[in-house]
Parts: structure tokens; sequence; C-alpha cells
């Protein structure tokens, strides 16, 4: 008996609405995010993630109302990413009720507010995102690179050590997410997971390219993932948590049933 | 009037656990405070607390009303830590460079790497893969917690349910009769602990849904008697 690997149903949310896109474009609605948050609670989510993909920060007080509806009824662990850029919305988000923050482009743009972020509220309210799309090189070794805004733009960092170094900064668990496979339903880059996970002690989410109950379980056996991220198979009715969570007690994943 | 007072010093997720508590107790009022002459006239105590053990005492005592309230108002009447706020309990901490902690229970604070098994890998021989760590660092997630002893706290709950965990430091009691619960992670460590009318979880009940609302539940409904 031991530590049960978790299923984190994912919540992109615009302008208060739940989307889902392929690639990050071709957005498809997906519900009232308090609605979908509290279906994926009955279901035996372990954690959910809200991330807020708003372009207009006009709107950014919408995700906190979401968070504040969610946290009053849904009594597990909540994730908020987007648009985190100062200790003072960290704070914002965990009043409103969030357990931790997930930080992107900011942790790019100045990676000693990890450290101060982490120092502040702890190590494990702060969940580094790296968003990872792997590149080609001349001498063929796998490489990684990561991208902020969204997934917009380049930054010529190599996702290996930056995962090493947000870990030693500071960052209590990274999500990572695979940029080549996100909204593919191909499944996770498990050479990606699995590389990040054997270099960082501390828990990694996988994320990006969940199509079937399969993926999830391959993203533990092989990806040697702590958590799986999933979005669209479960907002479309596809799969509950509870028959991912079954299917992957039966490929002998210890899960909470 | 019974209310319902939970400890402000700064550091975690203090509304969660004031809307947990609301959740489960529509007749008694809650509030989040730093107000010594409130918390000693407290019903019901909670003393919550995420991140640095350094932080969390350096708030206390910066406040020597609210520190001899706090320990006063600790000796009677029910009350319930959680995290730091178990954590806080014990005669010492490894964390923030090794501090002293309030000493109501016996035993001491480590962290999880002074256990062998944490820096332990295994290579994946199955998928050949690179080597893995097999104890991450904080423990997070959802584990067993086997009830030890029996209290009023575990009432209605399964032995060996699952509550949610985020902490780096663990609880080691010297003192089994106050060991209520262990859980397992590369070592035994002490999940729940209690003595008279002080009960303490390492997991956050307020973030384990049904098995923690029951927690709290249970909690709002003690007199602080074994």
């Amino acid at each position: 008996m031991a530590l049960a690997k978790r299923i984190i149903p994912c919540l992109d949310v615009d302008r208060g609405r739940v989307v889902k896109g392929v690639k990050f474009v071709d957005i498809k609605d997906a519900g009232n995010p308090v609605e979908v948050a509290r279906r994926y609670d009955e279901q035996g989510a372990d954690e959910i993630t809200f991330l807020d993909i708003t372009a207009s920060s006009d709107d950014r007080e919408t995700i906190v109302n979401v968070v504040e509806q969610v946290a009053s009824e849904v009594f597990i662990p909540l994730t908020v990413g987007g648009g985190i850029r100062a200790l003072k919305d960290i704070h914002r988000m965990l009043n409103a009720g969030a357990d931790k923050v997930s930080i992107n482009t900011t942790a790019v743009k100045n990676p000693e507010f990890i450290r101060q972020a982490s120092q502040h509220f702890g190590n494990q309210c702060i969940v580094v995102a790296i968003d990872a799309k792997q590149v080609n090189t001349e001498d063929r070794i796998p490489k990684w690179e990561i991208f902020t805004h969204g997934g917009r733009n380049p930054t010529g960092i190599d996702a290996i050590e930056w995962s090493v170094k947000m870990a030693q900064y500071g960052a209590g668990e990274l999500l990572v997410t695979s940029m080549d496979r996100d909204g593919t339903k191909d499944g996770f880059d498990i050479d990606l997971m699995s590389r990040i996970t054997a270099a960082v002690s501390v828990p990694v989410i996988a994320s990006g390219g969940v199509g079937n109950l399969d993926h999830l379980a391959q993203g533990v056996l092989k990806g040697h993932a702590d958590a799986v991220l999933a979005a669209s198979i479960f907002h479309f009715g596809e799969y509950t948590v509870g028959e991912a969570k079954r299917y992957m007690a039966k490929q002998g994943i210890e899960v909470r049933t | 009037m019974g209310k319902i007072v939970i400890v402000d010093l700064g550091t975690g997720n203090l509304h969660s656990v004031c809307k947990a508590i609301e959740h489960v107790s529509s007749t008694k009022s809650v509030c989040i405070t730093n107000q010594p002459s409130v918390i000693r006239a407290a019903e019901y105590l909670i003393l919550p607390g995420q991140g640095a053990i350094g932080t969390w005492f350096n708030q206390l005592q910066s406040n020597p009303e609210l520190e001899q309230a706090v320990r006063d108002r600790l000796k009677s009447g029910p009350c319930l830590g959680i995290c730091l706020g178990l954590q806080a309990l014990l005669e010492h901490s490894e964390e923030s460079g090794g501090i002293n902690g309030l000493g109501i229970l016996g035993g001491s604070v480590k962290h999880f790497s002074s256990n062998p098994h944490h820096a332990n890998t295994y290579l994946d021989k199955k998928n050949n893969t690179t080597p893995q760590i097999t104890h991450k660092i904080p423990h997070m997630g959802w584990n067993e917690v086997r009830q030890t002893l029996p209290h009023p706290l575990w009432q209605g709950i399964a032995d060996r349910e699952r509550f949610y965990f985020v902490h780096s430091y663990y609880v080691h009691s010297t003192h089994p009769q106050q060991i209520m619960g262990q859980c397992e992670y590369g070592n035994l460590f002490t999940a729940a602990a209690a003595k008279g009318n002080l009960f303490a979880t390492q997991f956050h009940p307020e973030k384990s849904q049904h098995a923690g609302l029951q927690l709290l539940k249970n909690f709002v409904n003690w007199n602080g008697d074994v």
C-alpha cells in the first residue's frame, strides 16, 4: 500500500467558460467551470486544475469568482494557473480557495520569482508549468525546448535543465505539457516525461495528448509521472474519472478509489 | 453561542479550512483571527498552517499575548491541529535550521531525506528507462492512514482510508499512546496524534473529500473528552 497516483482533470477557462482546443487553437466550449468541477469531484478526481487562458487582464476577476465558488463546495486540492505574475496574484488565488498556483511565463522571465514565492508561501503551493516541444538537433539526441505565453513564444531553454533548475529554486511540483502532443490524443510524450521524472526529486504531473485510458496508465508506468492530467477525454463524456481509475488499478497502479 | 476559531498566523490556506468547517457546521459561527481574547474564548480551536515552521513560530512569538493565549487555550477544550499545527506541538523540528516546538506531544519533526529510502533510485528493467527516484519530496497526494488507536474523531471513517497529504517533514512520535494514525512513505510516520483535548493531523482534512469532512464534523461535535 502506498501513495496513490493522482488523476487530475484540467479545465481551461476562458471568460468564465471551460474550453478546449487542439494545439492551442480550434476552441470548443465544454461548459460552466463550477458545474464541471463538481462533476469531477463526484467522479473521484484527486485534484482539479484550472488554467485561466483569458487573453484580457480585464476578465481576470472571473477566474477568482470561479475558484471561490468551487472551493466552497469541492473539498479536494485545487490548482490555478494563468496570469500569475506577482506575489499578490498568488495571495489572491490562495484567498479565493486555491491550494496551489501554477506558474509558467513569469518563471521564465524571472526565475527568482519562484524562489521568492516558495519562501513566502511554502513550496507545497508552487507548481511550475513547463510547456515543452521537441526540437531538431544535428546530433539526433532528443532535445526539448520550453515555450511561454500559452505555447506561442520559444525561449531556447532546454526543458530537462529547466526542470532541474525550477525544482532547485523551490517548485514543489512540475506540470509538464508536451506541446507536440497537446490535443492530439496520441498519448503523453513518454520520452520527455521519463527524462524529467528521472532528473528531479519533486512530483511531476504529465500532461498533453491523452486520448484513451491506456495513455493515462502509460504516463505512470513508462513516464513515471506521479500524477496524470487530462481534459477532453473527461469533458466530452468519453470517460469518467472513475473509469480511468478502474483501468489504472487493473494495470497494477495504486489509485484512490 | 459556540464559536469555532481558526488561528491566523499568516501561513497557509486558512480559507480552505474555514470553508470546509462551514460546510459541516451550519449552527456554529466560524472566524479566522489572531486576536488573543477571541482565541481564549474559543469553544473549538483550530491551529492550521502550511509553509515553513520558522515563519509560523515567528508569527506566533512576535506577539507574546497571542502566544500565551494559544498555549493556554491548548490546555483545555477541543483543539485540532492541521499540518504545521501538528508539527508545532512536538518538542523539536529539524526545519528552519532547527527549532524548538511547543513540546506538548512527545517526539520530533524530521525531513524525509533523512531516511535513506528517499535518496534511492531504481532502474525499471522491464521498461528499460532511466533510474527513477522512489519517493519524491514533498510527499504529495492521497495516502492511507492506519488508525492505530480508537478516537472519537475516527468515528464513521474506515481504517486505511486515504487522506490528502502535502509535506516534506514528518512527525516521529516517541509516545506510542499519542499516535492515533500512521502512514507509510519510505518510513512509517505519525499521520494523526492526540493527547487529551488535542487532536492533530499531518494530512489536510479540509482537502480530503468525504473522509476529511467526516473528521471535521466529528471534531465540531466533540466535547474534548476521549
